[in-house]
């Protein structure tokens, strides 16, 4: 069924009996050209731009819970192309773009909103890093914008400008930035690549990569043997797991990353907002609650829960950016396993196995990519080349010196 | 994470005392070994879902390295030695 106002006026009126389950629940199919494994944003994603960009149409995508129980149902929604290095700004950035036409290219509302994105800036140093970002931004035709003390102070009076050791003396701005609602990002690509013939199996966990010849033949899961041409890993925080499977040790730790959401409020916080003084970052969402987060909690992780000596550090930081939100009343904590990648930078690429792909180490960074991953990944898996915007993000580049590290924090997982 | 760590030498302490630097089975190669053996010493990483070994310092107390041994799904920390004990032979 297409979505129009006309749909919803129709079903409305007809006490919403008429609406449709928005994708089937396919048995697997004993052989598949493509089985991508993880129905998270990238799998989804990278499933519906091989069926409608790419022409592959016997996909499947194998999800061992239900379609978003990852981490594209756990983060804090935040969209932005504001990288500073030339291998991560033309992915993000081409992302972007795939984001400002995805309602369109789904017939699916993902409420995006362009609300723009503010990183604040504490000292000089500061501020001439976020210059040399800016213009790592412009370079790649990406508008940035540096606002003053006086500008910021225009657009979000309820920061504390005065804090003694962490006065905000400005920002960058990015305004194409914002939100997306992450779960109809999931819904709306599943729905797409539902419609143009892929199998979504949920509840069907890989539990091996059966290879002959040096080549992958099929995947064992928990709902049998299902065999493929080519495979893609998808897998996000479990990565690691799923590769060991194929015998590849991948340059990954796992980490845990929380975020926080309260009561809801009356409109009060129109941006994104990114505290340079430690790491904390909020927005509001449309139903009201404030979404906020900070950093992982630090060490090797797949419990998708955190502790509570880093909910308080994140909470401690925001009441230092924002005072007023001491009298808020926090709702709900969770938490995601993070693909902590040794540089910070995502891998799509191939591998050592001539027809196995790897789509890994979003970090905690990776909803903002998942339209340009899918795309990408696609390109890959169905050329066997990759995507330009893409060509960087190769699991070889460790191993030749070609890093990308934005934080230039070296070989540490937990400190990227 | 646990919310205690049993450091050898300070008895239990909240975790908050102690910084994590990673994985504890790794072993660092020769200076000349090949360009393999050292990518795959400072990038390439087990990430085990279950019991995982690592090194912890007890920044907060002893500042000494430790060898945890832990379960990164439930978070249970299994065992806890000194690092240069465990390099000389002693109990990992
Ligand atoms: C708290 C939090 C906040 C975040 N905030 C942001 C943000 O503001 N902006 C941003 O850009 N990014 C953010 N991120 C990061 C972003 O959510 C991830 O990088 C991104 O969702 C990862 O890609 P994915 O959607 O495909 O992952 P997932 O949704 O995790 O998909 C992977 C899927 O693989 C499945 N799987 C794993 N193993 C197997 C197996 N053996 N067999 C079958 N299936 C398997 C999993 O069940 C899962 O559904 C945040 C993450 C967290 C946790
Ligand atoms: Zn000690």
């Amino acid at each position: 069924m297409r979505y129009s106002a006309l749909s919803l006026l129709k079903n409305a009126l007809g006490r919403n009996l008429g609406w449709s389950p928005v994708w089937r629940e396919p048995e697997p199919k004993p052989h598949y050209d493509v089985v991508i494994v993880g129905g998270g944003g990238h799998g989804l994603a990278t499933a519906y731009y091989l069926a409608k960009a790419f022409g592959v149409t016997n996909i499947a995508v194998l999800e061992k819970g239900y379609l978003g129980s990852g981490n594209v149902g756990r983060n804090t929604t935040i969209v932005r192309s504001n990288y500073l290095l030339p291998g991560n700004e033309p992915f993000y950035e081409f992302s972007m773009k795939l984001w400002e036409g995805l309602e369109r290219e789904l017939n699916y509302n993902v409420m995006l909103s362009q609300r723009g994105v503010m990183i604040l800036y504490h000292s000089d140093s500061e501020r001439d890093a976020l210059i040399r970002r800016g213009n790592g931004m412009w370079m790649e035709g990406v508008e940035a914008e540096l606002v003053d003390r006086e500008g910021v102070r225009r657009m979000m009076p309820f920061l504390n400008f005065d804090h003694a050791r962490f006065p905000i003396l400005g920002g960058l701005l990015q305004k194409r930035g914002g939100t997306a609602r992450h779960d109809a990002v999931a819904w709306g690509y599943a729905r797409g690549a539902d419609r143009l013939g892929v199998d979504l199996i949920q509840n069907c966990a890989v539990t091996g990569i059966r290879r002959e010849a040096g080549r992958v033949v099929g995947v064992e899961t928990t709902r049998g043997f299902i065999g493929c041409g080519r495979l893609g890993l998808a897998a996000a925080g479990h990565s690691s797991e799923v590769a060991r499977m194929a015998d590849l040790a991948l340059p990954i730790e796992s980490h845990v990353l929380q975020a926080f959401v309260t009561e809801g409020l009356k409109p009060c916080i129109d941006h994104v907002i990114i505290y340079g003084a430690g790491h904390f970052y909020i927005s509001q969402s449309d139903k009201g609650g404030l979404v906020f987060g900070g950093e992982i909690d630090g060490f090797g992780s797949y419990a998708q829960r955190g502790n509570l000596a880093t909910a308080e550090h994140v909470m401690e930081e925001g009441v230092a950016m924002i005072p007023g939100l001491s009298r808020v009343k926090v709702l709900r904590a969770w938490g995601g396993v993070m693909d902590m990648s040794m540089d910070g930078s995502p891998i799509i690429s191939r591998t050592s196995i001539d027809n196995l792909y790897l789509n890994a180490g979003w970090c905690y960074g990776g909803f903002k990519a998942t339209p340009a991953s899918g795309f990408c990944f696609a390109h890959l898996i169905a050329k066997g080349e990759p995507h330009p915007a893409a060509r960087f993000f190769r699991l070889d580049r460790f191993e030749r010196g070609h890093l990308i590290d934005e934080a230039g924090a070296g070989p540490q997982p937990n400190l990227h | 994470m646990a919310s205690l760590i049993s450091c050898p030498h300070c008895g239990p302490r909240p975790k908050e005392e102690f910084a994590v630097r990673g994985d504890a089975t790794l072993l660092r190669p020769a200076p000349e070994a090949s360009d393999e053996a050292w990518h795959a010493y400072v990038y390439l990483r087990a990430n085990p879902r279950g019991v995982h070994v690592e090194h912890w310092q007890h920044v907060g107390g002893c500042r000494r390295f430790l060898v945890v041994e832990r379960n990164t799904l439930t978070h249970d920390v299994l065992s806890v030695a000194d690092a240069a004990e465990v390099a000389q032979g002693g109990a990992a």
